[in-house]
């Protein structure tokens, strides 16, 4: 479903900068992008000025910052990260326990501050692994209390991907690349301005307080059709149906093949949004009076993920790189009724040694992981 | 009262009240919560496992073994393995260590009324498979005949040796010790638990099994199980995978899409027999 057309605003160029103070005014620490490190990423914003003309060129293994000629403040595909590790912390403290004298001990939660952000410049494929994360951590009748107080207090600025990267394939796998529901407000960049819709009580909030004008019909129009242009743009596709077919192959020569070349290095489950597995561990204060238990996002790449004392369930790449492939896009449908895949590219951008998931599962069931040129798939 | 299970937040306070050493390596701690509220509100099913924290090093999951009826305390028999469990060795009466759960699914012990019951383990005597012959014996009129089959690798290895002594005294029970290499004095077989299905005594048709185990063993437990005409939904195993969570969070116990946390540990045998024939799962 494209941008609906009855409540869309239009927010003009220089207005973006009031939305994030007006967000700012009411309370909210705000995210946006900045280049740090060689990659856009998300971090606090000191002033209420968004960045313009930030691109990136990604390919698998390959990310380069570049700069958009148009000048746009959303012509950049994700970063590395998004929204993941603003609600499920890659390190926190999960209780705290207290040792007297007699031995006695005390246990106490830990509890994270509940700060209010404002994440700006959200991409669907964000959006819809978030969904994934929600019904990970926040499973009825097992709310995970350190992700709900975050997840609570998030307000979600979404941008439509104009200009997807190479790597993107959120088309096929019906997650982008326009925003369709799980944001406060959406965005979608024209040569000057925005075409915004609420999708939540605050986010009409936010929006009724900027006073702006309907967006017209022309703009909506425009809008829409930059979704189905950035959907066509895409060159890789994931195919559905991947649950059986994957299951079948567990034994293929490809999984050898691919093991030869992954370096087990788990950046793919480090950048991929939906993946949620972590370590938990405890730090005993010097004094011996306390110790505290944390937990740390983890990777079935490692090591230790399979130890069973005197054996470890996984002990070579292989099978790491086919738990990871087959959780991924076939056991995650029968844990949350879809596939783990979103969509976003980055573990193919980020792969040190640039080992593609589409073109693996080509591989793997003798389809193809390109696009035909014909069956564009319009904005979800 | 329901009791909710202890969440994957602070695990309760809880005293060691008794300490025996089972064997070199293996010792049977009970636990008694430090909050009286808590232990009399404390419920379990065999079969379930609980998180014990030993302070300042980790949690492990481990299966409870004592009767759910027993109400004023819980039981843990556990071998001494690693940095927890070693740790948690050196405990005595009087020490304290956390306790959270209990956690997942048990066996289905409400549901086979009137069947043989056929326990299979492996490796040092499993714990989750002794609290259903406790469970069993206890309520004996309930079951049809018992059959406990064990291998060990060495003699030295069967843990309550004097009680499997007992229970194959016992009426309509019969148990059955395989050690993959004997000792002096070992009554048993010598040879591999498969050996000893042909001289297990039970109905197959009305009888319901139980495996715990090494995963090769019990493999080829349920082709013997099968083969002599145990319905395969009368087969159940529990499984055992790294646990850090016990709640379906932390992602570590997955074997395909099961959380073996939350899902298990016990498991009807279709259920898992697809993946079981993949190593790496
Ligand atoms: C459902 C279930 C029930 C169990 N019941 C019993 C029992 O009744 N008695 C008993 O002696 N053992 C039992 N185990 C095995 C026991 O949990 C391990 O021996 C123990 O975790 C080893 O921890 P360690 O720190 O001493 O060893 P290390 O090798 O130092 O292990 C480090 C960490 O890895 C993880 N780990 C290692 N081995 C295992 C394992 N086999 N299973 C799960 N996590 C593991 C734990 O988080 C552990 O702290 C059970 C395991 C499971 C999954
Ligand atoms: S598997 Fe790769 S492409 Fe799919 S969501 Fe994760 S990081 Fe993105
Ligand atoms: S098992 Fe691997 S692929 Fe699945 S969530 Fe955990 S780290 Fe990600
Ligand atoms: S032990 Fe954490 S998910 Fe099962």
């Amino acid at each position: 479903m494209p941008i609906p057309t009855e409540d869309a605003r239009f927010l003009p160029a220089d207005q973006l900068t009031s939305l994030v103070a007006g967000l700012m005014a009411i309370g909210y620490r705000c995210i946006g992008p900045a280049v740090e490190q060689g990659a856009i990423v998300m971090r606090p914003l000191d002033t209420p000025a968004l960045p313009r003309g930030l691109q990136a060129e990604q390919q698998p293994g390959s990310y380069r910052v570049g700069r958009d000629p148009h000048d746009r403040y959303f012509a950049w595909a994700n970063g590395p990260q998004a929204i993941k590790p603003l609600t499920f912390a890659p390190q926190e403290a999960m209780w705290r326990v207290e040792r007297n004298a007699a031995g006695t001990l005390q246990f106490a939660a830990v509890l994270p501050p509940a700060e209010r952000l404002a994440v700006i410049g959200v991409r669907a494929c964000d959006l819809a692994a978030l969904a994934l994360q929600d019904a990970h951590f926040l499973r009825e009748g097992r709310r995970d209390t350190h992700y709900a107080r975050r997840r609570e207090q998030l307000f979600l600025v979404a941008v439509q991907c104009a200009v997807p990267a190479a790597t993107c394939f959120c088309a096929s796998t019906g997650d982008g690349p326009t925003p369709t529901s799980g944001f406060d407000l959406a965005l979608a960049e024209l040569a000057d301005g925005f075409v915004a819709t609420a999708g939540s009580d605050a986010g009409r909030a936010v929006l009724a307080t900027l006073g702006l004008a309907p967006a017209t019909s022309q703009q909506c129009e425009a809008a829409r059709q930059q979704g189905v242009a950035a959907a066509s743009a895409q060159t890789r596709r994931m195919p559905g149906g991947l649950r059986e077919t994957l299951m079948s192959r567990l034994e293929h020569p490809r999984w050898d093949d691919v093991a030869a070349r992954c370096l087990a290095c788990g950046n793919c489950t480090a950048v991929c949004p939906t993946c949620f597995c972590h370590a938990e561990a405890d730090a005993p204060a010097l004094d011996g009076r306390s110790s505290e238990h944390a937990r740390n996002w983890d990777s079935c790449f490692g090591e230790s993920h399979g130890h069973l004392h005197g054996t470890n369930v996984r002990p070579d790449i292989r099978t790491r790189y086919r738990q990871w492939l087959t959780h991924k896009l076939a056991t995650w449908h029968d844990q949350f009724g879809r596939s783990g895949c979103v969509g976003c590219g980055r573990c193919i951008a980020w792969c040190p040694v640039g080992i593609d998931l589409t073109e693996e599962v080509a591989a793997l069931t003798g389809g193809s992981d390109q696009r035909a040129p014909e069956s564009g798939k319009g904005a979800a | 009262m329901t009791h909710e299970p202890i969440d994957a937040g602070p695990p309760h306070a809880a005293t060691v009240v008794a300490r025996t050493q089972e064997s070199p390596s293996i010792f049977t701690l009970r636990l008694r919560l430090d909050d009286p509220a808590a232990q009399a509100a404390y419920r379990f099913a065999p079969g379930q496992f609980n998180m014990l924290y030993l302070y300042g090093v980790g949690e492990v999951p481990i299966s409870i073994m004592s009767d759910p009826e027993d109400r004023d305390g819980i039981g843990h028999t556990i071998r001494a393995v690693g940095r927890v469990t070693q740790g948690l060795a050196a405990l005595e009466a009087g020490d304290r260590v956390g306790l959270r759960g209990p956690f997942g699914r048990g066996w289905p012990l409400q549901e086979v009324g009137g069947c043989d019951v056929v326990l299979v383990t492996g490796g040092l005597g499993c714990a989750p498979v002794v609290s259903v012959i406790h469970y069993v014996l206890r309520r004996r009129e309930r079951f049809g005949k018992l059959v406990i089959v064990q291998g060990v690798k060495h003699a030295e290895d069967l843990i309550w040796r004097e009680q499997y002594d007992r229970w194959a005294k016992l009426p309509d029970t019969q148990v059955l010790v395989a050690a993959s290499q004997g000792g002096a004095l070992w009554p048993w077989h010598v040879g591999r638990v498969t050996d000893l299905f042909e001289l297990a005594q039970f109905n197959p048709a009305r009888a319901v099994a139980m495996m715990c185990g090494p995963e090769g063993m019990m493999r080829a437990a349920a082709d013997s199980l099968l083969a002599r005409g145990l319905p395969a939904p009368h087969l159940y195993l529990s499984m055992e995978r790294n646990m850090q969570c016990a709640v379906g969070r932390c992602g570590h116990c997955q074997f395909g899409g099961a959380f073996v946390c939350r899902d298990g540990p016990v498991f009807g045998w279709d259920e898992v027999k697809g993946l079981l024939a993949h190593r790496g799962y």
